[in-house]
């Protein structure tokens, strides 16, 4: 082997990725469908996994007013806590504004929201917050249901400014 | 100092302001310890009476404990906890690790950092289970009983935010503060657990599983989408973090590890492995953990943490006791492989000393670095840039700030630079 191949065939020993592995005993046990909660679960982006129900910005309204205002801010600009609505010069992140897609605004109230009492809205209530955020950011009426037919449908405005650098 | 020690370090001298080889001190047949045991040497000359015996000497000691707890004067050593809406989430915290005051390169677990999204959970360990289903040929569960029978292997890795080192990023100043608020969202553990590819092969992969959507059991049921080959190649079901059960804020009684991977990802309290055949776009890939670049473009997905490295003898907040002979120590890192190479600069990047590399040097793990250093009293600026086994190295703030939109401070790696005043203060400042 020329020094050349040798030094090419240490670096390809170099960069393969480590890999773990072995024999288990086999001690997993049979898992129910009844047995995995909603939130092991995420809704996917093309609108998968999202639950039957519906709500539109004029229900979402009050129940942002109640639950979500004191941290993202009156309106969901004001924070202190990351706005939920943008553009806002104080965070570049806004969910309703930044996220690629609207689904992952369901999955992430649904799961995590609100912060101290997160799993306590019902499914419409999560829709009618939804609706509320996406209104507020210009992204559907006021008045419009959102639902498990048409929030995958939602245009975000940053989609397209995204750049997959796993790039798989 | 004498004038003999002075021509000899003169003679090691490697790179301006007196950044000093081991090597050429060793061959010079005075080593560091040597100088250090002359000096003492004369203090015991002019001793004159027997020490009075100290108090602890002339009693028995205190019996045996059942676990052990530093020494009370060690009690500052702890982590930097931020809270930035104590208010309104006190939950939402961080605590970033004391590196100033730490040696070697294992962290103990009790000063591992933490970021709580949603605050620290109180499972049950008794009912808690891990659950792998979707594309899968049998969806299973496996309780923390069951798992302690499966092989597992032991790996030291560091674990670092996204997040770390945002102060530096963000601030148009640089703030003065120690390694635990600057740095401290990196640790470095053993974590011994289960490798995840046999239990994913326990459960086995339909063709088109290529991803894998973990959940966390915590309030927010935090997840994160990864890649199938990192979950088959190093991922790991970690249960013990340097030899003994997972501290709770550590994921007790499980969590995930991902070699290399920014912190998030390795979820804590894990329950749930959903195998899909895309990525789910969870709210920290969507957002939190997305990085805004300066061409207006956001990387989402930016998995590997780069390399980095930070002096942390001395570093801000500590001071200089006098003009002499130091050792300036410091940790390296990366989340691509291991640490090649790591330099040292005594005038602010003008000239650089190749740091010696504490063995052994472990992938995708913190190394310890180290370097004589004679300090003449005059003001200076140190400065490490470390280098990994794929080529790439630090870049300095200026360049890193470059590739970014100002609001970004995921993914900062850049150059540390601590100024050492004449007074001995050290002070943090931009490269």
């Amino acid at each position: 082997m020329s020094t050349h191949k040798l030094s090419l065939a240490l670096a390809l020993i170099v960069a393969a990725p480590v890999t773990l592995g072995g024999d288990g005993p086999r001690l997993g046990q049979p898992l129910d469908e009844s047995e995995i909660p909603v939130y092991a679960r995420h809704v996917m982006p093309d609108g998968s996994g999202l639950p039957p129900g519906g709500g539109a910005a004029v229900e979402g309204e009050p129940i942002y007013a109640a639950q979500c205002a004191a941290c993202h801010g009156a309106t969901g600009t004001e924070g202190p806590i990351q706005p939920v609505v943008g553009p806002v010069d104080t965070y570049p992140k806004a969910a309703g504004r930044h996220w690629p897609y609207a689904t992952t605004l369901f999955d992430y109230i649904r799961r995590a929201m609100p912060f101290h009492t997160p799993k306590s809205l019902s499914d419409d209530q999560v829709y009618a917050v939804t609706a509320y955020i996406l209104y507020r950011n210009e992204l559907v009426g006021r008045d419009q249901v959102v639902n498990a037919d048409n929030l995958a449908d939602v245009d975000m405005p940053n989609r397209e400014n995204f750049i997959n650098v796993w790039g798989k | 100092m004498t004038k003999e020690l002075d021509r000899h370090l003169d003679e090691a001298t490697v790179a301006r302001n007196g950044l000093l080889s081991r090597r050429r001190l060793m061959s010079g047949g005075l080593a560091l310890g040597g100088a250090v045991a002359a000096g003492s040497l004369g203090m015991i000359e002019t001793a004159q009476a027997a020490p009075a015996l100290p108090s602890w000497a002339k009693i028995a000691g205190l019996p045996v404990r059942g676990y052990g707890v530093p020494a009370e004067q060690e009690a500052h050593v702890k982590r930097a906890v931020l809270q930035f809406y104590k208010e309104l989430a006190p939950e939402y915290s961080f605590s970033g690790t004391p590196l100033q005051h730490l040696r070697g390169t294992i962290t103990p677990s009790g000063l591992h950092f933490e970021v709580h999204h949603g605050g620290r959970p109180e499972l049950d360990p008794a009912t808690h289970k891990l659950m792998i289903h979707g594309l899968v040929e049998r969806p299973l569960k496996f309780d923390l009983a069951s798992l302690e029978r499966y092989p597992m292997v032991s790996r030291v890795h560091f674990i670092e935010c996204s997040g770390n080192s945002f102060f530096n990023a963000l601030f148009p100043e640089p703030m003065q503060a120690g390694c635990d608020v600057l740095h401290g969202l990196v640790s470095n553990s053993e974590w011994s657990g289960v490798p995840l590819s046999i239990l994913m092969d326990e459960a086995g992969i339909k063709p088109d599983g290529r991803w894998v959507i973990a959940t966390g059991d915590d309030g927010p049921s935090l997840g994160r989408s990864i890649p199938m080959e990192k979950v088959m190649g190093d991922g790991m079901l970690a249960l013990y973090q340097n030899g003994e059960r997972l501290r709770p804020e550590q994921g007790y009684p499980m969590r995930l590890l991902l070699p290399g991977y920014e912190g998030n990802m390795h979820i804590k309290w894990v329950t749930s492995l959903w195998v899909t055949d895309a990525p789910a776009h969870t709210k920290d890939e969507s957002g939190e953990y997305t990085d805004l670049r300066a061409d207006g473009k956001t990387d989402q997905f930016s998995f590997p943490m780069d390399v980095k490295s930070v002096i942390t003898h001395p570093s801000a907040t500590m001071s200089m006791s006098g003009p002499g002979l130091y050792e300036i120590s410091g940790l390296a890192w990366s989340g691509r492989g291991r640490v090649a190479r790591v330099e040292v600069s005594a005038d602010g990047g003008g000239s650089w000393a190749e740091a010696e590399l504490e063995p052994p040097i472990h992938n995708l793990a913190m190394t310890r670095f180290t370097l004589p250093w004679r300090w003449d009293g005059s003001p200076v600026e140190l400065r490490s840039r470390a280098a990994d086994d794929t080529g790439a190295a630090q870049p300095t703030r200026t360049v890193w700030k470059q590739r970014y939109a100002p609001s970004n401070y995921n993914h900062n790696n850049a150059i540390q630079a601590w100024s050492v005043t004449a007074e001995g203060v050290v002070e943090n400042v931009y490269t």
